[in-house]
Order: C-alpha cells, then sequence, then structure tokens
C-alpha cells in the first residue's frame, strides 16, 4: 500500500486528514470528524484498497485532550491492516456511524457507547450493551466514580 | 444530527397489529440466560412467529468483569494472569496473544526454545477445546455418548498440562519475555504417547458422530452464512473459514514457528453448520501434526529472556497485534504513555464478533436449529463480556 497515493486520496476528502504524527506499528490515519463516513466509505469500496474488515473499533479517553476513536480495518483480499483514529472533543461526543459499511461496527459502536458514552449518528440501534438500559455515567471513561468502586491504589 | 437511545424494552414490545402468517400473532421468548446448550449466561431474545424465529436480540453483560478496566491498573505482567480467565478454552493462547503485544511494542527478543514451547502447547490448546466443543455439540443435539468421549480425551490433556503448568484450566504459563518455568521432563514423551493414542480415537470420533444420518440432517443447510456478511461481520476463525474464505493468522501473518511447519487450512464451502463442524474435525487433525513435526526438536535455550523481576516498559504509542485462537482472531491494542502500565488495554475478541452471525442466520429457521447454530459456533460467554 503506498502512503502516498493514500494520502492524497484522503486530502482530497478533507485537506486535513493526514498520516498519523504519533507512534503507531500499523500504518495510521488521522482524520476529521466529518470526513469520517467518506473517508470509511473510500477505504471500504474502492477496489484497490477494499478494506472489507472492521476487526477493531475502540475509544481512548484523554480527559481534558478529548476522546481518541480507533478504528482497525484488514484487507482480506490485499492482506493489509490499516489504523485510523479520529479525535472528538469529550463534551457532546457524537460521530457518524459506520455500521452501515461494517455489520460489525453496529455491535462494536455499541460498545464504545455503552462503556465511553460516544454517540453514534444514525445507528440503528444504539442501546446499553454490557450494562443495564438506566445505568447512569460511563466506566471506561477515566474519571468514572461510582461508590461501589475500590480507591486506586495511586 | 439527532441521536436516538434505544432501550431493551423499546426493542421488544409487540405492536398490535404485528403481521404474521396463520394469523397468530408474533411474540418473544427469552432463549437464556441459563440455558444448557448457551453453554454460559448468553441470553438470546427471540421474536418469534409460532416455531419460526424472525429476530434475535442478543443481550450481553451477565458476566461483564471489566477486565480492560482493571489491565490499566495492572503492570504488563500481570495482565496475563486475567486474560486467561476471558477464552478459558484458549487460556495459553490468549496468554500468548498479550505477551506476543508487548513483546512486539518492548522489543524484547526470544529464545527459539520459547518459540517451540508456545507453539506446541498453543496446538494442544487447540485440540483441547475442540475436543471439548466436539463433546458438547453432540449433547446439545441429543447424543450423549459423545460428551463422555470429549471428556475422557481431554482429561488426559489436561493431566499434562497440570504437570508442566500446575493447572488444568486457567492455564497460566506464558509470561512477557517467556514462560513462567520450563517444560516438564516427561512433557515431551508424553505428548508422543496421548498422540498415539487420540489419532485413532479421532476416526472413531467420525464414525460416531459425523457418520450419524440424524447429526448430518441436523447440521446440513442450516445456518447458512453468506461469505460477504462473515466478512463484514468481523467473524473469524473456523466460523470464516466455514465460509470458505483461507484466513488463518497462523499462514496469513506467521507468528511463533508456524512458518517453520506444514499444515493444511481447512476450509468449508457453504458456510453451513456441516462445514462449521467439518472444518474443526480437519483442525484437530492439523493440530496433531503441527505438534508431530515440532515435539522432537524443541532446541535448547533459555525459558524466559527477561528477569521476573525486571520492569517492562513499552515507548509511548499505539500498538495493535493478533492472533489465530482457536475460536478466531484475539486482537490487543495497547495504548501506552511510556509507564509500566497500559494507558488503556483493548482486547477485540473473536467470540464477540462470531456472536453477530447469529442473527444474520438465524431469522426464518426454526427454533431447534437455533441450538445447531448457537453449538458450532463454539461460543465462551466470558470472553464475549470480558
Amino acid at each position: 500500500m503506498d502512503q502516498e497515493i493514500l494520502l492524497a486520496q484522503i486530502r482530497q476528502i478533507d485537506p486535513q486528514n493526514q498520516i498519523s504524527p504519533k507512534k503507531t506499528d500499523l500504518i495510521a490515519l488521522e482524520i476529521t470528524a466529518t470526513s469520517l463516513h467518506e473517508v470509511m466509505r473510500t477505504m471500504r469500496k474502492q477496489p484497490d484498497l477494499s478494506f472489507d474488515m472492521l476487526c477493531s473499533h475502540t475509544a481512548v479517553d484523554w480527559l481534558e485532550n478529548g476522546f481518541e476513536l480507533i478504528y482497525v480495518l484488514y484487507s482480506t483480499q490485499f492482506r493489509q491492516s490499516l489504523m485510523i483514529i479520529v479525535n472528538i472533543p469529550r463534551e457532546n461526543p457524537v460521530i457518524p456511524t459506520v455500521s452501515n459499511i461494517w455489520l460489525a461496527a453496529e455491535a462494536q459502536e455499541r460498545e464504545v457507547f455503552d462503556l465511553f458514552g460516544v454517540q453514534y449518528d444514525h445507528h440503528p440501534d444504539l442501546r446499553r450493551l454490557f450494562l443495564e438500559d438506566d445505568w447512569v455515567g460511563y466506566p471506561m471513561r477515566k474519571d468514572y466514580k461510582d461508590d461501589f468502586m475500590l480507591e486506586s491504589a495511586e | 444530527m439527532t441521536v436516538h437511545i434505544s432501550t431493551l424494552n423499546d426493542r421488544t414490545t409487540v405492536p398490535e397489529n404485528s403481521k404474521s402468517s396463520l394469523n397468530t400473532q408474533e411474540f418473544f421468548i427469552n432463549m437464556g440466560p441459563q440455558h444448557p446448550s448457551t453453554h454460559g449466561v448468553l441470553r438470546l431474545v427471540l421474536k418469534m412467529d409460532g416455531e419460526t424465529i424472525r429476530e434475535v436480540i442478543p443481550v450481553l453483560g451477565y458476566i461483564h468483569r471489566s477486565i480492560e478496566k482493571i489491565c490499566e491498573h495492572n503492570t504488563y505482567r500481570q495482565i496475563v494472569h486475567l486474560t486467561d480467565r476471558m477464552d478459558y478454552l484458549s487460556a495459553v493462547m490468549n496468554n500468548w496473544a498479550v505477551s506476543m503485544a508487548v513483546e512486539k511494542a518492548a522489543q524484547i527478543e526470544l529464545t527459539d526454545r520459547i518459540e517451540y514451547i508456545r507453539t506446541i502447547l498453543a496446538e494442544m490448546q487447540r485440540l483441547q477445546s475442540h475436543q471439548l466443543w466436539w463433546g458438547v455439540t453432540g449433547m446439545d443435539l441429543g447424543a450423549f455418548t459423545p460428551f463422555l468421549y470429549g471428556f475422557r480425551d481431554r482429561e488426559m490433556l489436561t493431566d499434562i498440562f497440570e504437570e508442566t503448568m500446575g493447572a488444568r484450566l486457567t492455564l497460566n504459563y506464558i509470561q512477557p519475555a517467556g514462560l513462567m518455568f520450563d517444560i516438564h521432563p516427561d512433557f515431551v514423551k508424553k505428548t508422543k504417547d496421548y498422540l498415539k493414542y487420540f489419532k485413532p480415537k479421532l476416526e472413531e470420533y467420525e464414525a460416531l458422530l459425523s457418520a450419524n444420518p440424524i447429526f448430518q440432517q441436523r447440521l446440513r443447510d442450516v445456518g447458512i452464512l453468506d461469505r460477504e456478511k462473515a466478512v463484514s461481520l468481523g467473524a473469524t476463525g473456523p466460523v470464516l473459514r466455514a465460509c470458505g474464505i483461507p484466513y488463518d493468522l497462523r499462514r496469513v501473518e506467521p507468528y511463533g514457528v508456524y512458518e517453520k511447519v506444514s499444515f493444511k487450512i481447512a476450509v468449508g464451502s457453504v458456510g453451513d453448520c456441516w462445514d462449521r463442524y467439518s472444518v474443526r474435525m480437519e483442525e484437530m487433525r492439523q493440530s496433531i501434526q503441527i505438534i508431530e513435526q515440532l515435539i522432537d526438536n524443541i532446541p535448547e535455550g533459555k525459558f524466559i529472556t527477561k528477569k521476573p523481576a525486571a520492569k517492562i516498559t513499552i515507548p509511548e504509542g499505539r500498538y495493535y497485534s493478533q492472533m489465530e485462537t482457536a475460536r478466531g482472531v484475539l486482537g490487543v491494542l495497547i495504548v501506552s504513555t511510556g509507564k509500566e502500565k497500559p494507558y488503556r488495554f483493548h482486547l477485540r475478541s473473536p467470540n464477540f464478533n462470531n456472536l453477530w452471525t447469529i442473527t444474520q442466520m438465524a431469522p426464518g429457521s426454526r427454533l431447534g436449529d437455533l441450538v445447531a447454530m448457537v453449538s458450532t459456533l463454539d461460543l465462551v460467554i466470558p470472553d464475549m463480556d470480558r
């Protein structure tokens, strides 16, 4: 996979998109939240990319620096992995869903919603996954507190 | 932008005049959380039209232990003690996956001896896992004898594990930078004896269950999973290979010593329950072959390359690595800030992604067939919930 061609393509969608400056072991693209859906569609549909599997999707809570959403894509045809990173603010974290591109996203996004409170726009069935429907708060956030938690060792 | 958050109650309310054939009404029933065929606490809410399934809504979280959150508070050496409790039937492989991720990120060198022992144990574990699956699949579909046969043979393998690793189920043996301790002196001999014993037994398995026409009819053309859908759903392992896609990480991105051994990747063609069954049966044969190629050639060397007391830190960054467990691809994502503990530790579990295939293949089939589908997906619930 040629990084230059890849970069040119995502730049076309949004000039702010770039190869991630963060240290990663896979090729990583850092894209804007507004261009996420279009970039993902390109990754999936374009014949010379065809990333047909969404391996993993999760979020990282960087507190005041917002959430970092990580998508790991895989192409069964070209045997290539790709990491896609999106940064979104912590206040009102809304991001378009990719569940209409990969079916796997539906469950994986529900997990992130359940544990981090990231809201997926146009998700077909956005509901709690592990916790009860009336649970208050999002436990994987770094500042989550509830009455049953033990004091941290640090 | 509008985000609508729904609840399970919304999903399971039957509308007054719901569409249905035969003047019946659609209704919801619960399969689980306690149900013998789900092998754990998995709840499937089924929308039924008489005996026909219209929709499957999996409800998870009954044994959610938030392993990912606990991992954020533990060092990399401590994490392996949690991961073998996720998919307890591929404990060795889970620990290996985490260790491999840490070793890659921290650039720890390993000796050949470590790689050989790890590969052999992983294949033994795959064999053991498939033996249990074979037994319970038979039992789920009404044949009790396979369960006893499968467990009898599995027990002998567990004894070999116990001697070397000191445990029978949660095998805490592989750790970052090597192994906990060296293999038992009798390990090689006992493993070889076992393989000699088990090879004819595998033929017996085929004669006992695979050749049974009732069993075949319960599985053939039941729960057909479309190729594209399987990939799109992120299904991996035998479930994906049964659809005819030869995606096996042992071949695609070889780790351990899989490059040095020759083995076939079992693939199906239709993607039905029978294919998933046959793929696992063939995998048992291939596992035996892999072990046979390696067991006599374990090189001498150290079994750990870093002192157990030495700190392992990972430089700042995001690291993703994956491994083929008995059920599919286990991915480990480590987000490090350069400390001894991970900032974020995410596990992409194979069962979690394999489970959702059931929402695609069950609608339209009968309730009894759902048991065959759940059974051949070979789900381990603690791995799903994590």
